[in-house]
């Protein structure tokens, strides 16, 4: 049946910022989308509060529409489009709950939208816990036995109908199931019953029995119109039941399925989606497996293309998105084309000749306090894929991949080393899942365990242990050997050793160097087993000839011939680069999504491909993050899915005789390697590693500053916590405190006093160990400004600049922002853009340039500059309507600004306002404040021609949003308090009712501001604690006391976020939200797509 | 650990592989073919349609989940040999209850693993299916490549003498041999099928049968009464059959002139159902014939679309040969089914007679269960007959 023709426009909801659940695989299925449907003359209406994404790009969708997602702001869309259609199931959770309370509001059925992929009834079937087990009994399927139970004799009932120990009690309603737990015996039971029931509001409590330990799988499955259902490939959890997937080591296909048991799966699976109604598109489907009897329990659905889908499409080459839009426009799967294949169609299942395997990435030294314990609470902010010929190549590559200091499973790096952790710490990182366990089966076999013992400590099934140890046991044969045996030089650290072990003598045999490479240990790997250095290894390894093939990710384990060329390396007989003599420029990724690096930067990768084959390059990618659209195949003419280590990337560079690479796109990961990179004779385009070096070299840029007349906070390097104290007071307090060589404001600190920076300065020179202490003197109470600068070499051109909301010492990840500058003059701007290209100049940059300002007292200081593409790049370009880094891409390749026709600074006459996402819910316990060290995960933007309006939506679009009316609870530091009465007299005249602690309450109450005072925590109740819980608070505005936040205060800010009430925590902030609040109640708030802000502009 | 012997895989076209040696020791020479499907390696081995055949599977990892009682379609391993890239040290299943190398040693089968088999797939899909030889024991790379060439080639072997049974039996599903019921984990009731009423009799020629067929026949309501290949339509006849059934098994199909001439004679009389080679047993029956594909269809996911009801398929396929689809023109027999990827021909009907078959498996044993159907549809045409319908 060909697509349907009733249907002119369809609209696509997006997932909005990034947070941790909903990552950028979310931009990656809905690019794929829009490009679907408007391959097919669908008129693409796109809504995403995300401008970092790159579906929102204005060419992506017919109309873009970057507005909070909201029920309201949908429906107004909604009214001036007048869509056919919506397609809820490729914007994540976001989209589906989102497109359900359009449907449920009668908004879909009043416009006459229909809707396409999945109906309501079958989300519903799919979303709701009960409703889903009844189907899946229904149709003859095994869940987890449960009962639901309101008092203590019933939970007792439950557990004697359950039988066995250990038992799960899950207290309804309770935020992220706090209150439940596994009972291993009829004591905890009483306890975890007796509290859930208390905790929970209803009173209510889910006893199930426990899966904990059993073995974890799922499918991937698309269905058509016609009833055709496919698996797209079967994933096999490496941790087993207990931990999120999101969390868990996954690896496709499923390793240790009999086939009829997968079939049985696979049946099972095509009866849910069936059961549940999804018409077209895919769905996940989640099975849990008895390792002991075979049992097979259902676990759940997403009826809606997810994270897995997206790492289920990179893992076999088969577009799940695309094909979800076509089937969701009635077409059928053998109507659509394998794109790999060409010749074959969809209606096929994937076989791959390879192995996967996906590693969370974690960034718990972000949130200190924070429970490190893996549960079924996802935690991790990112992840990384590798591809490998067999298990053992793919998990090294993947931990490599990872980027977090660990070379593989084993030789050296961090976590890889032959020290041995204390036996206790041993069992209790094996024995409770956490991000660290996989290292952790390495030091159990070096300690001696055995795989059943390790086995009955995690579960793991015993075939993912053995292989683990098989990469064990090699790397102790390994240790047997030198690079090239004893009369050959010896490395400087083979001669530091010379006095202690000997030095093994014998070189490596061939056999076994290879036998290495396949079982995927890297050269670095190999320089520490052998005790060389990895260009030794590097020159040792070709001369032996053992050079990396690549092999192609085809769909079809070769039985066709595949014509995209997806690579991935291995050690085979074969290699099956295609030639290819066109010029080519290679790109490096971001690799895995944390905080600091993320979207933003593979936003940049992406247009540098673009860009690069408009001009007639072949592009060649390089990244390991599945989430994204840089490894879409489609993407690059060429895709390596591949660690960004400097032997891999060298590898492909020297293959595909690249002449260039681009590695000031992907974030921090690329300019890490730029030196190695060049020191290998690789021409690295754009601004040079000189360059990018000077910039982060505290003495080299000092004399740029002095060249340029420009000045900056005075600061110092300590070497020694005493010489910190001394230069701390040489500078004078507040001072910043931060480890040199670290990304994303890892460990810095503004300190007030003395006291403050000795409670500190271990931890900041701990970061970094035997690396020296920054210290810069703070500038309280400074306007901070973000610049985006675009150079050619000869012209620069200013992109965006950017004035921060809180004053300066917030991250510049996680402060909001304005654009253009909202309370700076003409003439400081003058200054400011002199300054930054005269900073461009002296730098040399040739591509984009980001430097951050600090004003106070009218005078400009230059607080950091990177010569590379910065977070705000998306942003700046979504703003001005002008694909900065595209055109960045061109200039590198030695196009000039005045021939790409952007020669000019363009200021929007509009407001654009940047918000940041923090991911305090998942982390309970850790504290909740800005501050230079990045913790928000994501952004939104909000743009109107009203500034009020404009941060309002941002506000409304990072959720919770701002309040119009209600009580708010108002607690500042003491050097806010002056501000804080203005703003409180303002907020009581819009008639806000202001509830505040003693310190705050007094001083308003000194002013004549009417003010309910509440109890302090611990010193009695009812406290804000008490009134956020029960939903009497609209806003909170609490500013931090100090460097740590007072427990008290923290306690008050958890439970804002964790109850979804809007919070300020710097008085700017809070200014920023009464302006918000007084546009919203005098002003409409419209929907306006970016496509119609374009050319609203002044050229400066 | 003991030091792993060496094995090598020699083609006819003179290229040599070495690895590890696993399974049996032995030299032994075949057709090499590969195989794409990701799990069912004991079915695969133990389909007697691989007879004469040595298996390359894509899938890199084999072993993992050893050997069980249940997943066998034959006796033992058909296939002469078995080429991995990396075998299992280990095995991890609850229901496995040996390795794959030990079981392959025990049935005199031997294996290579460490091998290309991405390279090797991918020469035999461009060459086509190649002569070979795979040796565990000691030999040098020419007399390999020698022991290749000089094998005799498949066609117009007769090579179903070898997998059929001796005698006339009766598949009884009480049997312990061949009890070996469906897989179904506890708890789980989904795919348990509903008996019918009435149990149909059915003459199944075993040409070298998966035992899931007959485990399926039995399933959907028939007492299969199995006969050797060579048995005569006399000796069918005097079983009074409902229908009769004819199986998969290896070789030349053109090379078996005796069964179509069988088949030939029961035609006008019988309901019949046809699966791979008794597919093909039926082309040559009705007057069509077969050729020999480049590489075959073997693997899990082979897309079939039944042109009657435009809907498709994901089967498991196991063919070295198709129906020639002009070679049907004047048999009376229409395709009903085509293979998507190439357009051969994966199902026939006959236009009056109720006789159908397909060239893939809708047993599976491996692979999807998506066309289990068709053996309801089998019975159904026979109570349509029974009634007077057809």
């Amino acid at each position: 049946m060909p697509k349907r023709t009733d249907l002119q426009s369809i609209l696509i909801i997006g997932a909005g910022p990034i947070v941790i659940g909903q990552a950028c695989e979310f931009d990656y299925s809905g690019t794929q989308a829009c490009k679907a449907l408007r391959e097919e003359g669908y008129r693409v209406i796109l809504v995403n509060s995300n401008p970092a994404t790159i579906m929102t790009d204005p060419e992506f969708a017919d109309v873009t529409y970057i507005e909070p997602l909201t029920l309201e702001i949908l429906e107004k869309i909604i009214i001036v489009e007048r869509p056919s259609a919506l397609l809820p199931t490729l914007g994540g959770q976001t989209a589906l709950n989102l497109s359900m309370e359009l449907h449920k509001a009668g908004i879909l059925a009043r416009y006459g939208v229909e809707m396409i992929g999945a109906k309501p009834d079958a989300i519903n079937k799919g979303e709701d816990r009960e409703l889903f087990k009844q189907c899946m009994l229904r149709i003859g399927l095994d869940v987890a036995k449960s009962r639901t139970v309101k008092t203590m004799d019933g939970a007792r009932e439950a557990a004697e109908f359950l039988g066995a120990f250990p038992l799960i009690i899950r207290p309804s309603f309770t935020l992220g199931g706090s209150g439940g737990g596994i009972a291993y015996n009829r004591e905890e039971f009483e306890r975890i019953c007796a509290n859930g029931l208390d905790l929970s509001p209803v009173h209510e409590v889910l006893v199930e029995e426990c899966l904990l330990g059993w073995k974890e799988y799922e499918m991937e499955v698309m269905r058509d119109h016609k009833d055709q259902c496919v698996v797209i490939c079967s994933i096999e959890n490496f941790d087993p039941m207990g931990v999120h997937t999101g969390d868990s080591i996954t690896v496709a296909p499923a390793m240790t399925l009999t086939d009829k048991e997968y079939q049985v799966m696979r049946d099972a699976s095509f009866a849910v989606i069936r059961e549940i109604g999804v018409e077209t598109g895919g769905s996940n489907i989640q099975f849990s497996v008895d390792p002991v009897t075979g049992r097979m329990v259902v676990i759940e659905m997403n009826p809606r293309v997810s994270r897995s889908s997206a790492l289920a499409s990179k893992a076999t080459g088969f577009p799940i998105a695309k094909i979800a839009a076509k089937l969701a426009v009635g077409y059928t799967l053998d109507e659509l084309r394998n794109d790999i294949t060409r010749l074959t169609p969809a209606s096929f299942e994937p076989t791959i000749d390879y192995v996967v395997t996906k590693i969370p990435r974690f960034t718990f030294e972000k949130f200190p306090g924070a429970d490190q314990t893996l549960t079924s609470a996802m935690k991790s902010v990112g992840e990384a894929m590798a591809i490998g010929r067999t298990f053992k190549e793919s998990m090294q590559k993947c931990l490599r991949s990872l980027e977090t200091g660990a070379r593989g499973f084993g030789g050296g790096g961090r976590l890889g080393g032959d020290e041995l952790p204390d036996a206790q710490t041993i069992r209790s990182k094996l024995a409770t899942p956490n991000a660290e366990r996989i290292f952790y089966l390495r030091y159990a076999f070096l300690a001696g365990y055995t795989v059943e013992q390790i086995f009955d400590l995690t579960k793991i099934d015993p075939w993912f242990l053995h292989q683990l140890r098989e990469i064990y046991e090699l790397e102790v044969e390994l240790k047997q050997f030198s690079l090239s045996g004893g009369a050959s030089a010896p490395s400087p650290r083979s001669e530091a050793n010379a006095t202690g072990a000997s030095r093994p003598q014998l070189p490596i045999p061939t056999d076994l160097f290879r036998r290495a490479k396949q079982f995927g240990f890297s050269d670095a790997q190999l320089a520490h087993i052998l005790q060389s250095d990895l260009a030794a290894v590097r020159v040792e390894r070709k001369a032996r000839g053992l050079h990396t093939t690549y092999r192609l990710v085809d769909t079809c384990a070769a039985e066709f011939e595949a014509f995209t060329p997806y690579y991935y390396s291995s050690y085979g007989d074969e290699n099956e680069v295609l030639p290819s003599d066109r010029r080519k420029i290679m790109i490096l990724g971001g690799g895995p999504n944390r905080i600091g690096q993320g979207i933003e930067f593979d936003y940049c990768c992406v247009h540098a491909s673009f860009a690069l084959r408009e001009i007639g390059f072949e592009t060649v990618m390089v990244n390991s993050n599945p989430e994204t659209v840089s490894t879409d195949y489609d993407t690059s003419d060429r895709l390596y899915f591949e660690p960004l280590t400097l032997e891999d990337v060298l590898e492909i560079y020297q293959q595909e005789k690249c002449e260039g690479v681009i590695v000031q796109f992907g974030g921090q990961t690329p300019l890490n390697l730029a030196s190695a990179l060049k020191a290998n004779g690789v021409n690295i385009i754009g601004t040079s590693p000189e360059s990018i070096e000077a910039a982060e070299d505290r003495k080299l840029f000092a004399a740029i500053l002095t060249q340029t007349g420009l000045r900056q906070p005075d600061n110092r390097t300590a070497l020694s916590e005493g010489e910190a104290v001394t230069f701390a007071q040489q500078v004078g307090y507040p001072v910043l405190l931060r480890p040199s060589f670290v990304l994303g404001g890892r460990g810095m600190f503004i300190v007030y006093s003395e006291e403050e920076l000795k409670s500190v300065v271990r931890q900041v020179f701990d970061v970094m160990p035997g690396k020296p202490v920054l210290i810069d003197k703070f500038l309280e109470d400074a306007i901070e400004l973000d610049v985006d600068c675009l150079s050619d070499g000869e012209t620069s051109v200013i992109g965006g600049m950017l004035e921060h909301i809180e004053f300066a010492g917030v991250h510049s990840g996680d402060a909001a922002m304005v654009m253009p500058p909202h309370t700076l003059g003409a003439e400081m701007l003058a200054t400011v853009r002199t300054a930054t290209y005269a900073l461009a100049k002296a730098l040399k940059v040739v591509g984009l340039m980001n430097v951050q300002f600090a004003i106070k007292d009218g005078d400009l200081y230059v607080l950091e500059v990177n010569p590379r593409a910065s977070r705000t790049v998306p942003f700046v370009a979504k703003a001005i309507g002008v694909p900065l880094a595209k055109l960045a891409a061109k200039v590198m390749t030695g196009l000039k600004l005045k021939d790409l026709g952007f020669t000019r600074e363009q200021t929007p006459r509009h407001w654009c306002v940047k918000e940041a996402v923090f991911p305090f819910v998942r982390f309970p316990g850790a504290t909740i404040t800005l501050s230079p060290e990045m913790r928000s995960t994501g952004e939104v933007m909000g743009l109107d021609d009203d500034l009020g309006i404009a941060f309002a939506k941002a506000q409304a679009a990072a959720k919770p949003g701002l309040p119009v009316k209600g009580n708010v609870f108002l607690s500042v530091k003491d050097s806010d308090k002056p501000r804080a009465v203005e703003l409180a007299r303002e907020l009581a005249e819009l008639g806000f009712v202001l509830y505040s602690t003693s310190g705050t309450a007094r001083v308003l109450v000194e002013n004549g501001i009417k003010v309910s005072q509440l109890q302090k925590i611990g010193e009695g109740r009812p406290t804000a604690v008490d009134l956020i819980k029960n939903g009497q608070i609209a806003m909170v505005i609490n500013t931090p006391g100090g460097m740590i936040p007072r427990r008290d205060e923290n306690a008050i800010r958890s439970a804002a976020y964790a109850h979804s009430v809007c919070i300020m925590t710097t008085i700017t902030g809070a200014f920023a939200a009464l302006n918000g609040i007084k546009a919203l109640r005098s002003k409409r708030v419209g929907v306006r797509p970016i496509q119609q802000y374009r050319g609203n502009v002044t050229v400066v | 650990m003991s030091t792993p012997k060496p094995a090598v895989l020699a083609l006819a076209d003179g290229s040599v592989y070495h690895g590890r040696a696993f399974g049996a020791e032995a030299v032994i020479a075949g057709e090499c073919v590969f195989n794409t499907s990701m799990t069912g390696y004991q079915e695969i081995l133990t389909d007697p349609s691989y007879f004469g055949q040595i298996v390359t599977m894509t899938a890199v990892q084999i072993g993992n989940y050893g050997v069980n009682a249940e997943d066998t379609e034959s006796a033992g391993p058909k296939a002469s040999g078995f080429v991995v890239r990396e075998l299992s040290p280990v095995v991890s299943n609850w229901r496995s209850h040996q390795s794959l190398g030990d079981y392959l040693a025990r049935h005199g089968v031997p294996g290579i693993s460490e091998v290309d088999t991405r390279a090797i797939t991918k020469k035999l899909r461009v060459t086509g299916a190649m002569k070979c030889c795979l040796a565990t024991l000691p030999i040098t790379d020419d007399e390999a490549v020698e022991r290749a060439r000089s094998w005799r080639d498949m066609a117009g072997s007769d090579y179903v003498k070898d997998t059929t049974c001796a005698a006339p039996y009766l598949w009884s599903a009480d049997d312990p041999a061949n009890h070996n019921p469906a897989y179904l984990p506890v708890g789980t009731t989904m795919n348990v099928p509903v008996a019918p009423a009435k149990r149909f009799r059915v003459a199944a020629f075993d040409y070298g049968a998966k035992h899931t067929i007959f485990r399926k026949l039995v399933r959907h309501g028939f007492e299969v009464q199995v006969f050797p290949a060579t048995a005569t339509a006399a000796e069918v006849r005097a079983y009074a059959p409902d229908g009769v059934f004819l199986s998969n098994g290896p070789g030349d199909p053109a090379a078996l002139s005796y069964i179509h001439r069988t088949v030939t004679a029961l035609l006008p009389d019988f309901p019949m159902f046809g699966i791979c080679l008794g597919h093909q047993m039926l082309t040559h029956a009705l007057g069509g014939t077969t050729f020999k594909l480049k590489f075959g269809h073997r693997g899990g996911n082979q897309p079939v679309k039944n042109l009657e009801t435009g809907k498709v398929s994901i089967t498991a396929q196991n063919h070295g040969f198709a129906t020639d689809p002009a070679s049907l023109e004047k048999t009376g027999a229409v395709v009903t089914e085509v293979n998507l990827n190439d357009g051969t021909v994966e199902g026939l009907r006959h236009r009056e007679l109720p006789v159908f078959s397909v060239q893939y498996h809708p047993e599976a044993a491996p692979g999807p269960n998506d066309a289990d159907p068709l053996f309801n549809d089998f019975y159904r045409m026979i109570e349509k007959r029974k009634a007077g319908k057809i």
